[in-house]
């Protein structure tokens, strides 16, 4: 089976996230580039699929060079090779770019089983699943805290408001995952020596055939017009508790109207 | 005046007060039209779309278009952006509503933007990203806009509208099928107001302990009028259902008030709350990162300090 698993690099949470002032877009590089973490789980799914059903997992990036070490981490995790999409061309796409630029590189390198992370931590849209089962005429079998592949059939659990439904479809199929779906493995040693060795296949634009005109900040359907730091949150009143805690928040909800 | 379509966001046939926010702010854009999509549509529905000032209702109710994933829903609201020409569809931000947008996107080679707490007339949406770090302006320079709208954005205000209903028919593409909806499970969790549309919200989380000491948080929320949510500590536990969860890979909430209640604060919890115009902490340790965001925290211990407060609020009732 032939599963490619896209991850995206992102900036690390933990430090502060900033755009640009230039063209207003993510500064990436501000802050250190990390995995985006739902893509572990994303990979982990990858490799299970691999272990119970055989075949190979190819890791998708689309990134700025630097995103190779995103890439690393994942090979090192267990998957047998990558592709690497990078090209000053695709600086500044938006979603549905992206996903145009995505689903260019999967019909060229073809799959039975695309799975994604069901969010990022930077733009947070959570959309690239649903526009990469429509660009590619795929199945949508997005936001799983389960998957199961039995012949050609993908039976899912997908995560609604209510609990869940239980989903099914026929392969060729996009998968999105949630973090509930399994526990990542950490790289070994071994894995992380044997990652240095795995093919990173990198792509340009053209070599996706992806059309030039159709990436990047100047075509992009959406556009940042404006944006400003919010004023940080002024600091509260923090009390030790005393025997009377509770009486305490109680009289600062109701200095706030709300009891 | 313009057209803007408002996907109505229903369960068992009620419609969710998102929509009726949707629809308020559609009326400062154009003229809202509702989209009914799936089964349940009836005029309890078509009365309360009135009431908040849908001129028109498009009512696509065939089963078909809840046996599938999302692609359905995109299908009818392409083929109404083909016929209506609108100049804006406003969706809600829930994960489901996000899938319609980027599909309906995609669809119609528009832009998409998830996540807007707000639009003005020009239909720039403002959003706030980076955990409400940072607020940004953006706009849809291709096409129809397609704008994702968090619930609890804008505050639902009735103004009669004609809510003209107009039957449509989609004849669903076999890609729209591909992806079925073999059984449906429903896990509910009393009659609380719903997590993302509640205007306080009291969540639990590892430090509650249990699930049977999850009642020490209904309790608070139901002295409050309040959603119970959890973190994931919480849900992984089993303690309260996956769909409590707040955070980066739950619901986002914006209430006027939340309550958390043994929760750390990490940084992918805090991504689903931190833009809640009041927060309160309740956690024993004083270094906890939720304190940092909290307008008021007390350092104790919940199964005190919470109890305290629910009986302090019965109380002053
Ligand atoms: C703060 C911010 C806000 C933004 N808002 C918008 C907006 O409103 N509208 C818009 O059109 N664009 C927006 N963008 C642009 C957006 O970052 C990119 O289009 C992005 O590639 C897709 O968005 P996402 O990461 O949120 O996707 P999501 O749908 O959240 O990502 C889900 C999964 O898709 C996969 N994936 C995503 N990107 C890649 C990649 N480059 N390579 C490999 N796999 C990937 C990963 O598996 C990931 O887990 C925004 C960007 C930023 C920084
Ligand atoms: C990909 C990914 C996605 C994630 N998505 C989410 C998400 O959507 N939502 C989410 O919440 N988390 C999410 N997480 C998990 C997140 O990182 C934290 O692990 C989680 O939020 C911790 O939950 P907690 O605060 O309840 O538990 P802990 O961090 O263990 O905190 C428990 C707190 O309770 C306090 N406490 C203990 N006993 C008492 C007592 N008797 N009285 C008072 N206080 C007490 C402790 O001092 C502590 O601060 C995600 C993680 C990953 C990797």
């Amino acid at each position: 089976m032939n599963i490619v698993v896209c991850v995206k690099q992102v900036p690390d949470t933990a430090t502060e996230r900033k755009l640009r002032p230039d063209d207003k877009t993510i500064d990436r590089e501000a802050a250190e580039g990390v995995i985006n973490e739902i893509c572990e789980y994303a990979v982990e799914e990858a490799l299970r699929l691999k272990e119970a059903h055989g075949g190979e997992v190819t890791v998708l990036t689309m990134g700025p060079s630097k995103a190779t070490d995103t890439i690393r981490k994942a090979l090192a995790m267990g998957a047998d090779k990558a592709v690497h999409l990078v090209d000053d061309a695709l600086h500044g796409s938006d979603g549905l770019q992206t996903s145009y630029a995505l689903a260019q590189v999967l019909k060229k390198i073809g799959f039975d089983v695309v799975i994604l992370g069901s969010e990022s931590t930077d733009a947070r849209m959570g959309t690239l699943a649903a526009m990469l089962a429509e660009r590619l005429d795929a199945p949508q079998l997005s936001l799983a805290n389960k998957v199961e592949i039995d012949g050609s059939t993908i039976r899912i659990q997908r995560l609604t408001d209510y609990g869940f439904d239980r989903v099914e479809a026929s392969l060729p199929a996009v998968v999105s995952v949630v973090e509930k779906i399994n526990e990542p493995r950490y790289p070994s040693f071994k894995g992380i020596m044997a990652a240095k060795k795995k093919p990173v296949e990198t792509l340009s634009v053209a070599d996706a055939e992806i059309d030039a005109a159709k990436v990047g900040l100047a075509s992009a359907a959406t556009e940042v017009v404006d944006f400003a730091v919010a004023p940080p949150r002024a600091a509260g009143t923090i009390v030790k508790d005393e025997g009377d805690g509770g009486v305490k928040v109680a009289e600062f909800l109701a200095s706030k109207k709300f009891v | 005046m313009a057209e803007i379509l408002v996907l109505v966001d229903h369960v068992d046939g009620e419609v969710k007060k998102v929509t009726l926010e949707l629809l308020t702010l559609a009326r400062s854009l154009g003229e809202p039209s509702a989209v009914w999509a799936g089964p349940g549509y009836a005029a309890d529905a078509k009365a309360k779309l009135a009431e908040y000032g849908a001129e028109k209702v498009y009512v696509a109710d065939d089963a078909d278009i809840a046996d599938h994933v999302v692609a359905p829903k995109a299908e009818l609201l392409a083929q109404l952006v083909g016929s209506a020409s609108p100049a804006a569809v406003l969706i809600a931000a829930s994960q489901e509503g996000k899938e319609i947008a980027g599909r309906l996107a995609v669809k119609t080679e528009s832009g998409v933007i998830t996540d807007a707490v707000g639009v003005d007339s020009d239909l720039t949406a403002e959003l706030s990203i980076f955990g409400g770090g940072v607020n940004v302006k953006s706009r849809v320079k291709t096409g129809t806009p397609i704008i994702a709208i968090r619930p609890n954005s804008t505050a639902p205000e009735a103004s009669q509208g004609a809510a003209a209903e107009e039957r449509v028919t989609v004849s669903l593409s076999d890609s729209a099928k591909a992806a079925r909806v073999v059984e449906r499970v429903k896990q509910e969790k009393g009659a609380r107001p719903e997590l993302t549309e509640a205007a306080i919200v009291v969540s639990g989380g590892r430090g509650v302990g249990s699930a049977d000491k999850f009642s020490v948080i209904e309790e608070l929320a139901d002295s409050l009028g309040a959603a119970v949510g959890a973190s994931r500590a919480a849900t992984d536990a089993g303690w309260y259902p996956h769909q409590f969860q707040v955070g980066q890979t739950g619901k986002t909430v914006s209430p006027q008030l939340y309550i958390a209640v043994g929760i750390s604060g990490a940084i992918q919890h805090r991504a689903g709350m931190q833009t809640a115009k009041t927060i309160v902490a309740i956690n024993k340790d004083s270094e906890a990162p939720i304190f940092e965001l909290a307008d008021y925290g007390v350092v104790g211990d919940l199964h005190t300090v919470t109890p305290q407060l629910t009986e302090e609020i019965k109380k002053r009732k």
